[in-house]
């Protein structure tokens, strides 16, 4: 058999990136340091059991589903926008829809910071016209924004990609069969794009549950989400072991969500980004 | 038109400034086979499309049972169209597609099924409700994409060049379907091809349509016998398009010589085309005929074969049953009522 030397650099870097460091991840999760050294154990999953960590797991899968929907509620509609074979300046579109990606995301997240800030500039704004300034920071509120502000692309553009991608006459055949647009949306349009929406879903899900940066800076310090937990075993507590074994209940979690949202898209012709 | 089911006047639609229909005026009766023909780019599919609904005419007017229709929406109208590509939805099966028009009438779920079964008997495919869409052959999918458009029983089913995508023989055999189904059910069909044979096996009115105007309108026969212009004459059949001068009235000097026709009316000295059918040109013995030439090459095609014989400086295509060897000598003749004399189409 022909040896293929160019994927080698590939392979070396899939080892040292993603495979090791998950045996990394396995090793400490499934032991603990004690006074007699290291013992294999399941001890640290079983502390994720504890009630104060469940209702961290609940929040966070809550108030992720809660942004994801969000997008979806605001993404699919611009994506359709975008996919309309009568707009102009449709690549002008896409790029203000992508540009922002192009910057630092923490950047970004600050910048919520300034405006939604007790004397930030929605409250400024409010005070001109002589409203009370509102309490925007440090709660679900803002934590829901960063993350849809910050995520919506990813729900736009695949789904966008479905429906471009389209074939028109399906559309027409609908209509000429008797369905008004409402009826074609709901029987032809939306169904076809189902691919978009589970690959936009995923992509929004997966970073929106595993968040950190967001939950930090917009839901205060005392605002934790099951990222923060792991953020704070490694870096704040130093147990490496039980930050390890969260980080694999975390992927337990995304896999089987992927799980479900392949079983979509093997039906249908794939259309999302990936 | 007093009897029309549908009458299009002086419908015009451009896309940013260019026109893809001119003026097209045309009367659709009842029960009718029409044809619209030409080649690609012609407007005939758009002319469709204005019908259906998908696009809406810049200028003039669609009257449908004497009602103004310019801005009714396709959901609205009485007319089903069968898609180039069958458009059907691939996500659902053949019962599905076929139903989703019976379905938006909201007909009651038992009487859906009995009108899809007995739609799918009538395109030869019972029993195939389960199948997926995908799993289908192309001429499986022409079917159901007629039997889609049918089950809703439409005044006019609108056909646009809807066997371009099978293979000969299917396409030979579906002709005869379509045409025995239209007979049947006593349905409008509006048709629209760019195969000119196609058009002639099953219209009962053909339109032969170029950049975007009707060139002429007129049962089969008229328009293969009778072509109101070389155009027509070249799209509609072979044909051999040389330049003649009208002497005087059944008079013609064509090829130098100067030969009996049966067309007057003319300007003397008029610059005409001379349109003569392959078939219509007799290989006769040298000298024996109008002109003198020679055979330069020939093919077999099945019924007859075809020559080029090269006399008066051009080369005519002779269809015949008898094969000519190639080399030599023959001479041409052509009866007077088989020369067809037309107004000379500008060039454009």
């Amino acid at each position: 058999m022909k040896k293929n030397w160019a994927a080698y650099p590939y392979i070396f870097w899939i080892v040292i990136f993603t495979v090791v460091p998950l045996i990394l991840l396995f090793y400490f999760g499934l032991t603990i340091k004690d006074s007699k050294g290291v013992v294999i154990t399941l001890a640290n999953f079983k502390r994720f059991g504890e009630p104060v960590y469940i209702k961290v797991l609940i929040r966070s899968l809550i108030l992720a589903a809660e942004s994801t929907f969000l997008c979806l509620l605001l993404g699919y509609p611009a994506a359709m926008i975008l996919a309309d074979r009568k707009l102009n300046f449709k690549s002008t579109m896409i790029l203000l829809m992508v540009l922002p990606m192009w910057m630092n995301f923490l950047v970004r997240t600050y910048a919520w910071l300034t405006l939604l800030e007790k004397k930030g500039i929605i409250n400024m704004l409010l005070g001109y016209i002589g409203l009370p300034p509102l309490n925007l920071l440090y709660n679900d509120f803002a934590v829901i924004m960063g993350m849809v502000y910050n995520f919506l692309p990813f729900m736009v553009l695949p789904i966008y990609s479905v429906l471009s991608k389209m074939d028109h006459r399906l559309i027409e055949a609908a209509e000429d069969l008797g369905a008004n647009p409402l009826y074609t949306f709901r029987k032809v349009i939306f169904p076809l794009s189902l691919p978009g929406v589970t690959s936009g879903i995923t992509m929004v899900f997966m970073p929106s549950v595993t968040t950190f940066v967001i939950s930090r800076l917009l839901g205060g310090g005392q605002y934790t989400l099951i990222g923060n937990l792991i953020e704070e075993q490694f870096l704040t507590t130093g147990d490496w072991n039980f930050g390890s074994a969260i980080s694999i209940i975390m992927m337990l979690i995304i896999l089987v969500s992927m799980g479900f949202a392949s079983q979509y898209e093997t039906h249908q012709e794939g259309g999302g980004l990936w | 038109m007093a009897d029309a089911l549908i009458s299009l006047y002086n419908v015009s639609k451009d896309y940013n400034g260019s026109e893809a229909i001119t003026d097209i005026t045309l009367h659709i009766t009842k029960n009718e086979f029409l044809t619209m023909l030409g080649p690609s780019g012609c407007g005939k599919t758009t002319t469709l499309r204005v019908i259906g609904g998908f696009e809406h005419p810049s200028k003039g007017e669609i009257i449908f049972e004497g009602v103004n229709i310019n801005n009714l929406p396709p959901y609205k109208r009485k007319v089903n169209t069968v898609f180039q590509k069958y458009a059907l939805f691939p996500h659902m099966n053949v019962y599905e597609n076929i139903a989703f028009g019976l379905k938006i009438k909201k007909m009651d779920h038992s009487d859906i099924e009995k009108k899809v079964s007995s739609i799918l008997e009538l395109v030869a495919l019972t029993g195939f409700e389960k199948r997926s869409v995908n799993s289908l052959s192309g001429g499986q999918q022409q079917r159901i994409a007629i039997a889609r458009a049918l089950v809703n029983e439409p005044e006019v089913l609108l056909l646009d060049e809807p066997l371009g995508a099978l293979d000969l023989q299917l396409r030979k055999e579906m002709q005869l379907e379509l045409k025995a189904m239209q007979k049947r059910l006593g349905i409008t069909f509006v048709y629209v091809t760019h195969d000119q044979e196609e058009a002639l096996t099953m219209s009962d009115t053909i339109v032969v349509m170029n950049q975007g105007q009707i060139q002429q309108i007129g049962d089969p026969e008229i328009v293969y016998n009778e072509p109101v212009n070389s155009f027509v004459a070249g799209f509609i059949g072979e044909s051999n398009i040389v330049t003649g001068v009208m002497l005087e009235d059944f008079q013609v000097e064509l090829a130098g010589k100067n030969v009996r026709c049966t067309d007057k009316g003319f300007f003397r000295n008029e610059v005409v085309d001379v349109v003569i059918r392959p078939e219509d040109l007799k290989i006769v013995k040298e000298s024996e005929g109008i002109f003198n030439g020679i055979v330069k090459s020939a093919i077999f095609k099945g019924v007859h074969y075809e020559m080029v014989v090269f006399a008066q400086n051009i080369n005519w295509i002779i269809h015949s049953t008898r094969l000519q060897p190639v080399g030599m000598n023959v001479g041409l003749n052509i009866d007077p009522f088989d020369i067809h004399i037309m107004k000379k189409v500008m060039a454009s």
